[in-house]
Formats: structure tokens, C-alpha cells, sequence
């Protein structure tokens, strides 16, 4: 055999071995990736399976609370009124009214009144109540407007509760009962028969 | 005899470093993949465990029913005893 042909062999045979080496260990890494992979399809699977009610939930809240907003809104427009509604609304929230009301495109054109610089928010309660409240017996120009001073108490003065005064002692409530420091002899005439007048 | 120099030659310094700098490019791609196929496996392990709370959510349903038919009531109740804007 020629010197050529043990070079040939030995360069065939170095060949081979690199292939086997390279191909060896890119099988190895490639068994790697495989077992990565099966965690991650476990941890996708279990994704999948946990979320899969979620949409369905969300759905079913989303519609819950539509309805939600649709029931207030249309309450509070009933009874407020459109005008007085989105008034409201930005004395609560200051600024929403612009978002305006989603059953009532029109609400966004609504140029809101200022009621919560006007009304203590326990007045326009009262107010709103309707005929029975002690309010609606007041006139608006009078002490039914804020006193920026003492908001709350031009609404308390509507009441005949003394409590606003702060009094040093309010009127005791009467103790009855066996344990009473006042006793009160038992009158024989209560429950006996009626006289009679004599004819 | 020449001819045979040569292709020793051709394969020693042509052929053997084509197929090893291949060859090693395909090993090294390989190797880049698994760290990244960890960090998806970590990942998506630890979004398993976030969706966790999902089962919650069937509370917050009820809970959210609950609270609108309680508003419901009210608005129900406020409609009786509040008058209507145009009555007023």
C-alpha cells in the first residue's frame, strides 16, 4: 500500500470521527431541547387548562355589571332628570360628567349644573326624596343652601332634635321596673269594678 | 501517484475543516437553543402558578351577582319611593 493511500485513509477515518463527534453532541443538545420542551407543553398545558374558564367568567361579570350600569343610569336619570343627573354626577366625580352617560349619547351635550357647590350632599338627598322629606317643605333660597361655614348644620336645624345645640344634658329617658328609684304605690281603684251613682 | 497527493491534500486541508466548521455551527446552535427553551419552561411555569388565582374569579362572579341585585333592589325600592324628574 502506496503512502498515498494511508494518508487517504487516515484523512477518510478523521473525516468520520468528526462527524460522529459533532453529530454525537449535537444529538445530545438536541435531546436537551426535547426534554425543555416537554416542561414547557406541561407548563403551557396547565396555562391552557387554568385560563380556559376565564373568558367565559369575565363575560358573565362584564354582563353583570352592564347591567349594573344600565339599572343606575337609568334610575338616576328618571328620577334626577338628564340635566340634573349629569350634575350630580360632577359633583360626586368632578369631571366625569364629560365622559357623559352610556345609555345617553346626548348626556356628553349636556352643559351640567354646578350642584355640588349649590346643595350639601345631605340636602340633595332630602331634596330628592320628595314630598315627605322636611326639605322639600323649605325654600331653596333659604338655609337649604351651603353655608360654607357650617354645611351640615343648616340641614340638622331642619330636624326638632336639639342635639345640634350641644346641650350640657339632654332629658334622661324614665326608668321602670321593680329597680326604679321612683315607685309608685299601686292604686286599688284601677281595674276594680266602676261605682255606681246611686238612682 | 500524484492525483493521489492531491486529493489527500484536497481532503485534509479543504474538505475536513468544511465539515468540522459546519458542523460545529450546527453544535452550537443546538447548544444555543436550550438555555433558551429553560427560560421558556420557567416562564411558562411560573404563569401556571399565576393563573393560580383564576379559580377566584368564580367568587367574584357570585359576589358581583350578589352586589347587583342588591343594587337592583334599592333601585327597585328608590323607584317606588322617589318621584320621576318629569313628575316633579
Amino acid at each position: 500500500m502506496s503512502g498515498a493511500a494511508v494518508v487517504m485513509i487516515i484523512a477518510v477515518v478523521l473525516i468520520v470521527l468528526g462527524l460522529v463527534f459533532f453529530l454525537v453532541s449535537t444529538i445530545v443538545e438536541l435531546r436537551k431541547v426535547a426534554d425543555g420542551l416537554d416542561e414547557v407543553i406541561a407548563g403551557v398545558g396547565q396555562i391552557v387548562e387554568k385560563s380556559a374558564p376565564v373568558n367565559g367568567i369575565v363575560n358573565s361579570i362584564n354582563e353583570q355589571l352592564d347591567a349594573g350600569v344600565d339599572l343606575l343610569e337609568g334610575l338616576l336619570v328618571k328620577k334626577a332628570g338628564l340635566s340634573d343627573a349629569m350634575g350630580l354626577i360632577d359633583s360626586v366625580y368632578p369631571g366625569a360628567a364629560a365622559a357623559g352617560l352610556r345609555n345617553f349619547p346626548e348626556s356628553t351635550q349636556v352643559d351640567a349644573p354646578r350642584i355640588g357647590e349649590v346643595y350639601t350632599k345631605g340636602t340633595l338627598t332630602l331634596a330628592r326624596l320628595g314630598r315627605e322629606a322636611p326639605i322639600a317643605a323649605a325654600s331653596p333660597a333659604g338655609e337649604v343652601l351651603r353655608n360654607v361655614e357650617g354645611g351640615s348644620l343648616a340641614a340638622r336645624q331642619l330636624y326638632p332634635s336639639v342635639r345640634h345645640t350641644r346641650p350640657e344634658n339632654l332629658p334622661r329617658s324614665p326608668v321602670i321596673g321593680t329597680d326604679a328609684p321612683v315607685q309608685y304605690e299601686q292604686r286599688d281603684d284601677i281595674g276594680a269594678p266602676r261605682k255606681r251613682r246611686p238612682t | 501517484m500524484t492525483l493521489w497527493w492531491i486529493g489527500d491534500a484536497v481532503l485534509l486541508l479543504v474538505i475536513l475543516p468544511v465539515v468540522v466548521y459546519l458542523l460545529r455551527g450546527v453544535l452550537e446552535a443546538a447548544r444555543s437553543i436550550v438555555p433558551t427553551v429553560n427560560e421558556i419552561a420557567t416562564t411558562a411555569a411560573a404563569g401556571s402558578k399565576d393563573l393560580d388565582a383564576g379559580a377566584l374569579l368564580l367568587t367574584t362572579e357570585q359576589q358581583v351577582k350578589d352586589t347587583v341585585a342588591g343594587v337592583a333592589n334599592y333601585g327597585g325600592s328608590l323607584d317606588v319611593i322617589v318621584d320621576d324628574a318629569e313628575q316633579r
